[in-house]
């Protein structure tokens, strides 16, 4: 097997380029790739800080290293979930990669600052994990953006993501959620801007991008999300993918470039907002897991600022019944057959 | 030949040679869904591994652990 580039021994296939390639060329590939996906969506200016959504995975932390090797100053923001030991594992992950690189890590723990954790919120409001961890990652990970004064916050989603969050909202036509699915969703209404520069790699290309760049990541999954429904759409997609490389991708940017404008409208009059973005046993609206909710507010939370459809944004309102309850231990969830 | 499987963690022993695909093959598993890392790096999907390799077969997807294969 010999790179396309260089002709010498290469070390990865990528069937749906119908090309082989040596570390150097791939390596290389991934830094193009990454490239063309900010210049093709305007995601980032030269010179504009960016704070980078890190959990100590594969994507979080390749997208972090990218980042800076194109010339961006980029921050990270790890928080805390309380998932016992692989929240611990992958903090550690974090820290590690920021330490090695003197990179500045923020760090915010739930259970430090809000007295409560995910398996314990999921206890008490009764949803899957997901919905708490969700709801609470993003109104952290905006706040800090916005309170930092960053123009950009940039998350590590990557193509296999996107296609699976868009499949599942095909699936059960959640036309609000379609009309938000961009590798961009523009700063307003007090929410940062939000950026997916890694919709150009598959899961696969990150984590050979992190193997090949010696990047330590947290390979074990969370384990309150085991089974959940998003995998169920990936291992479909793959299949396709195996049978047909590149149908993810002609999925997924076929929407972006031919299908997202006609779900425009519905991109603001439907779906509700605070976090319900997960879909796996009795979420509210049914999205997708991973689905970027509305991002409608009419006004400052009373309790934090940050911008609230209500009074008390959702995030304080998941404190309030959360913080300092008992703390209920991590536990994979119970799933429908 | 010694096969490391993730999520969860195990191993498994495995009469070589045997080509990378029919491994996979064997193992029920996607190459979409996976890498094969031996030494810190990648093993090219044409290669053939010898009976006393030793590999790691790295799961990609993220999202929540799937079902044991």
């Amino acid at each position: 097997m010999k790179c396309r580039v260089c002709r010498g021994p290469a070390v990865i296939d990528l069937p749906r380029h119908n090309a082989n390639f040596c570390v150097d060329h791939f390596l290389r590939y991934c830094r193009n790739q990454v490239e063309r996906a900010i210049h093709d969506f305007s995601m980032l200016a030269p010179g504009e800080r960016v704070l980078v959504a890190v959990s100590g995975g594969k994507d979080s932390l390749a997208l972090w290293d990218l980042l800076g090797d194109l010339g961006w100053e980029a921050d990270g923001l790890y928080v805390g979930l309380g998932l016992g030991d692989y929240s611990d594992v992958s903090g550690d992950h974090a820290r590690r990669f920021a330490q090695e690189r003197d990179l500045h890590l923020i760090e915010v723990d739930l259970r430090a600052s809000y007295d409560f954790d995910i398996p314990t919120a999921a206890a008490v409001t009764r949803r899957v994990p997901c919905s708490a961890c969700g709801l609470s990652k993003r109104h952290l990970f905006d706040a800090a953006a916005v309170d930092g004064g960053y123009d950009a916050m940039a998350t590590g989603h990557n193509l296999d993501d996107e296609a699976a969050v868009l499949y599942g909202n095909v699936l059960r036509w959640q036309t609000a959620y379609l009309g938000r699915q961009r590798p961009v969703l523009p700063a307003g209404n007090g929410f940062p801007r939000k950026v997916k520069p890694l919709v150009r790699l598959t899961e696969r290309e990150t984590a050979a991008y992190c193997v090949l760049r010696g990047i330590d990541y947290q390979v074990e999954e969370c384990p309150m999300a085991a089974g959940n429904r998003h995998l169920g759409y990936k291992e479909v997609l793959n299949e396709m993918e195996r049978r047909s490389p590149g149908t993810k991708s002609s999925f997924y940017f076929g929407f972006v470039d031919r299908a997202v404008d006609r779900f425009a409208d519905a991109a603001w009059s439907g779906g509700p907002s605070g976090g319900v973005g997960f879909d796996d046993g009795g979420a509210d609206d049914g999205a997708a897991p991973g689905a970027d909710p509305p991002r409608r507010a009419l006004g400052p939370c009373t309790r934090c600022g940050a911008p609230a459809e209500s009074e008390v944004c959702a995030f304080c309102r998941l404190v309030e019944r959360a913080g300092g309850a008992e703390p209920v231990p991590v536990a994979p969830p119970r799933r429908r057959s | 030949m010694k096969v490391l499987l993730r999520n969860p963690r195990r191993e498994l022993d495995v009469a070589g040679p045997m080509s990378i695909t029919r491994l996979l093959q064997q193992l029920d598993l996607n190459r979409e869904s996976v890498l094969v890392i031996s030494d810190g790096t990648l093993v090219p999907g044409d290669a053939t591994l010898d009976d006393d390799a030793s590999i790691e077969i790295r799961p990609v997807i993220s999202g929540g652990q799937g079902p044991v294969r």
